[in-house]
């Protein structure tokens, strides 16, 4: 259970905004405008793909889930690539980070499903005609679902490298880049690791997604399960869909077997503590990987290589080798960096401006916001059920020591899996008893996303010290007393954690869970979700950012006001140990 | 003539300052013109408190840090940045979790790009050396606490060092493995064993900067300045209860609770400036015991402090702020060394709870001018309330916000056992209500 090693970390960051966000905010919206504008001018190639038939027959079924699963790990790579590059440029330099971070915090507000619809086109006229440009599409997609915590995560690790380590680094003459190596890295590892775990899970879902997708009058299938699944709705058949699960279902847990608890295992050693801990976690591939010879030796390049590559004599500008010498910055450079910020943000501001004013009124903003709200009730309504059912439930479980080491794997593996997948029995249950999609609809958005409440509270109710649960007993705490005075406070911030995930999922949830269909029939909930996703059908740009830029502002807000003075508070006065 | 000086002295420093930026108004002085000089075939110790600049002084030496002013030379040359053949040993270990004893050791032989074989040669003879034969393999982890610390010493020594700096290195380990450590060291250092050429290290710890240093530098604190210099020459091994060994660490203790400059909290009251006075934090119950043991058998009021120290099994460092605490408010006095109970500490010792509670309330509001401060804000607000940061900024005025954090905690803590004012952590405001 790493689990409670790990806080989130934006939210160690302070609570109310400030201008940096609304810069921040300001730019993502006019790179998006900037895309969809190039985009539209040249949306005729589109039509040219040739993209291979998917077929519904199950033996195709590995094909799809290797090429599904190609793309998730093409994803991860680019992911940790872009985490190391940027997570570094942000801790070791001053104004890079005063830009980096806040962008950061606004793109990890994104809902991501919405912004597919620019990128598959900007993609897709890199490489027109040729289906690479949609493959790049499709793992940009997976791309911007993972990217953001993981860089959060090393960049959070890159600021607190304990002092004592730092100058033993200097003083033994280590150069910046070997320092990056030996010290950096391996201490934001085990962080990065559990949330690039965090970020694996919800890449599922957003891979399954973004395999089919409509834009206008175009439609790119990449095969894969996810479009495997597509097919299936279309044709309404639920044997296929089955297939889909059960092969999902094996993929995710080799992936879990064969890749991630290696990982996770070998990472153990990275885990910055004084004194050995508990249970570390095992893996039986390592175990194997560690006990053949052949295997072994096999490695033992890599091993070299990665000593060489690390001992590279490579050094930072001199700026950024530590804070040794601290000369004043230099005011004129902060100002002309200051300048050239602001001119970014206005630009992308009036362009933003210019964009959307050409085909929206101001009724349509009233309307996108009111949307926003429906599914913000949605979301609130929706948390707040799963936290009534699921805390009792996780508390129960996580008691019981036993219990909890079966019930923890499989309520995580429950997270991973792609809930999009399991929709259509939903909807044809939804469709068969005729009930209101306004109300029905709504549990999808929170399917995949509830287990994140259900694994952090077992993980806290498992750390629970056993002393006061013993002083509780002892003295008759009961019933609700016991609840409210004991385990509640105690499981707090583990909760908290597991809601802000579970309400970060359920948003970008909103775009593909408020409008489904099944064969012919269509069924839509009013929300900001669907207005997303019609918008997009219909290849309306201009509503499509509107949608996402009301989106984002709503899930920040929404960060700001409750979820981080709620984990501030629980980390402050509710942080056991 | 400088190439004669240098030939002699491995380390130069010449009138060398150090000031860091204060949260408000001027900077923090720390260092104040400091001369030292380390010559080859000596270990040479900084003693002082928590606070008195040595180790800054030292990561001066390290060149982790750059003096503000003067001048630190190694082996003639400027220090700028960390300076080849030194070498340094840290409180913490600071041992890299993630790499194996002997990837640890290794490391800094990588940095110097020396190839992998003789890497590997001077590393396991260095873990020879230094006692940690058969651990090679093993994570930092799985090592009890002296073994770890020979794995920084083994890592400092396999760089081969002119110079080895050791920053506290046995204050984080317990008595015994401490004692063993020295003792190791010293013997390997006698030997000639060791391939460095001198040692210069950083303590608290008097009888373990007797038993170890060739000449000893006494730091004083607030701003941090030599205060005194004692050679040592006692023959090794040395032995602690040799008369000349006890005589020496008892004239150290006398320099060092002795304060001819003026500094903050002294009897000769500073009334004036007093809000600025730098409050150590000690418990109210760690007063209260010490009251109590030295209002006691065998001490009837009157104490060595050393003697003290060794029956309460407190370090130096520890039992200093306690000493120093008692005689700020008047319970004691410290002078020379001993500590002696003035009346009104003879009967704090013999008063009930409610009424200690009162004496320390009114020693409070007389002798600790930031008390009296805040209790009159309180009782001029109409609402008996004030923020915290009322306070804070004041004493940011005189103070850097380390020792203004702790200034505060002090004033919490203090305040809450004399029942002088409420504390709410959450709003960080003080106020006159206290909880029915």
């Amino acid at each position: 259970m790493m689990l409670q090693d790990f806080r989130i970390p934006v939210l160690r960051q302070a609570v109310r905004p400030n201008i940096w966000d609304v810069v921040a905010l300001v730019i993502v919206i006019g790179a998006m405008v900037l895309i969809v504008y190039g985009g539209e001018q040249t949306t005729l190639p589109l039509s040219t793909l040739d993209t291979a038939p998917v077929s519904l027959d199950p033996s195709h079924l590995p094909f799809y889930a290797l090429r599904t699963t190609l793309r998730m790990l093409l994803a991860i790579l680019c992911s940790l690539l872009f985490t190391f590059v940027y997570a570094a440029l942000a801790a070791k330099s001053r104004r890079a980070e005063i830009v980096l971070i806040p962008l950061l915090d606004i793109l990890q507000s994104v809902p991501i499903l919405g912004f597919l619809t620019f990128t598959v086109v900007f993609f897709m006229n890199l490489f027109p005609g040729n289906v690479l440009g949609a493959e790049l599409a499709c793992v940009f997609a997976i791309f911007t679902s993972q990217a953001w915590n993981m860089t959060f995560s090393m960049y959070q690790s890159m600021r607190n490298v304990p002092k004592d380590l730092e100058e033993a680094t200097q003083s033994f003459h280590l150069s910046g880049w070997q320092r990056f190596w030996r010290l950096d890295v391996p201490f934001a590892m085990p962080g990065l690791i559990w949330n690039t775990m965090m970020s694996m899970s919800g890449g599922w879902f957003f891979v399954v997604a973004s395999e089919a997708i409509t834009v206008g009058n175009t439609t790119v299938t990449l095969p894969g399960i996810g479009s495997y699944v597509a097919l299936a709705i279309q044709q309404q058949n639920l044997r296929a869909i089955g297939y889909a699960l059960l092969t999902m279902l094996l993929v995710i847990i080799v992936y879990d077997q064969l890749l991630f608890r290696p990982v996770v295992a070998w990472a153990d050693k990275f885990r910055f503590e004084q004194t050995a801990s508990g249970n570390p976690p095992s893996s039986w591939m390592l175990d194997l990987f560690r006990r053949t010879r052949a295997l072994r030796s096999l490695s033992l390049p890599f091993a070299a290589l990665n000593r060489s590559f690390s001992n590279l004599r490579i050094n930072w500008p001199a700026t950024w080798s530590g804070p040794v010498r601290h000369s004043p910055p230099s005011r004129l450079i902060d100002a002309l960096w200051l300048a050239v910020i602001l001119a970014c943000c206005a630009y992308a501001g009036w362009t933003s401006y210019r964009y959307l004013s050409q085909t929206l009124l101001p009724s349509d903003v009233a309307i996108a916001i009111g949307y926003g709200l429906i599914t913000l009730s949605r979301v609130v309504v929706l948390i707040a059920l799963a936290s009534l059912i699921w805390v009792p439930v996780g508390v129960w479980i996580g008691l019981r020591p036993k219990l909890a080491e079966r019930m923890q794997p499989l309520a995580q593996f429950l997270a991973a899996f792609p809930a999009n997948l399991a929709f259509p029995v939903f909807v044809v249950l939804i469709v068969r008893f005729g009930l209101n999609a306004d109300i029905w609809l709504s549990p999808l958005m929170i399917l995949g996303t509830q287990w994140y409440i259900l694994f952090n509270v077992i993980a806290g109710a498992s750390a629970f010290p056993s002393d006061l649960r013993e002083a509780a007993a002892s003295f008759h705490l009961r019933g609700w007393r016991w609840w409210v005075k004991v385990v509640l406070p105690g499981i707090f911030p583990y909760y908290i954690t597991g809601a802000i995930t579970a309400s970060g999922g359920s948003w970008n949830a909103s775009i593909v869970a408020e409008v489904a269909s099944w064969g012919d029939t269509h069924l839509t909930a009013s929300g900001l979700g669907a207005y997303i996703a019609l918008a997009t059908e219909r290849g309306d740009f201009p509503r499509v950012v509107l949608g996402i830029a009301v989106m984002c502002i709503l899930v920040t807000v929404f960060n700001r006001l409750l979820w981080r003075p709620l984990y501030a508070f629980g980390e402050r006065r509710l942080r056991l140990g | 003539m400088r190439d004669s000086v240098n030939e002699a002295s491995l380390v130069d420093i010449n009138g060398v300052s150090r000031v860091f930026p204060k949260g408000s108004g001027e900077d923090l002085l720390v260092l104040e013109k400091v001369d030292l000089k380390i010559r080859n075939g000596e270990i040479v110790g900084l003693l002082g408190r928590s606070g008195s600049g040595k180790s800054t002084l030292l990561r001066i030496i390290a060149g982790l840090i750059a003096p503000s002013s003067g001048e630190a030379r190694c082996r003639g040359e400027t220090i700028s940045g960390p300076p080849h053949g030194v070498a340094m040993v840290f409180q913490s270990f600071a041992l890299f979790p993630w790499l194996t004893v002997l990837q640890n050791v290794e490391l800094g032989l990588e940095a110097l790009g020396i190839d992998s074989t003789e890497r590997r040669k001077r590393a396991l003879a260095a873990i020879d050396l230094i006692g940690l034969d058969g651990f090679e393999s093993a994570y930092p982890k799985e090592l009890s606490g002296g073994m770890r610390q020979r794995v920084g010493f083994a890592r400092a020594l396999v760089v081969h060092p002119d110079l080895l700096l050791m920053d506290e290195p046995f204050s984080a380990l317990d008595v015994l493995t401490a004692e063993t450590l020295r003792t190791d060291l010293v013997d390997l250092w006698t030997d000639g064993r060791l391939p460095i050429k001198s040692v210069l290290m950083v303590t608290h710890n008097i009888e373990e900067a007797v038993l170890m240093c060739d000449r000893i530098l006494v730091f004083s604190s607030n701003p941090g300045r030599v205060a005194a210099e004692f050679k040592v020459d006692l023959t090794h091994p040395r032995n602690r209860l040799d008369p000349a060994f006890r005589q020496l660490v008892d004239s150290l203790y006398a320099r060092m609770t002795q304060r001819p400059e003026p500094k903050a909290p002294s009897l000769d009251g500073i009334a004036g400036s007093g809000v600025g006075m730098v409050l150590s934090h000690v418990s109210s119950n760690a007063l209260s015991g010490l009251i109590e043991t030295l209002a006691g058998q065998p001490y009837n009021g009157h104490a060595d402090l050393p003697v003290l120290a060794g029956h309460l099994q407190l370090e130096f460092d520890e039992i200093l702020p306690l000493a120093e605490a008692l005689q700020l408010l008047r319970l004691a006095l410290l002078s020379e060394g001993d500590l002696t109970l003035t009346d009104a500490g003879m009967r704090f010792a013999h008063l009930e709870t409610d009424e200690r509670k009162k004496l320390f309330a009114q020693y409070l509001l007389d002798y600790v001018p930031v008390m009296g401060l805040i209790r009159r804000v309180l009782d001029e607000r109409p609402s008996h309330t004030a923020p915290e940061a009322r306070f804070r900024n004041e004493l940011e005025d005189y103070m850097s916000e380390k020792y203004a954090d702790e200034t505060l905690k002090t004033i919490v803590s203090w305040g809450r056992y004399a029942e002088l004012f409420a504390y709410d952590e959450q709003s960080e405001t003080f106020s006159l209500e206290n909880p029915h």
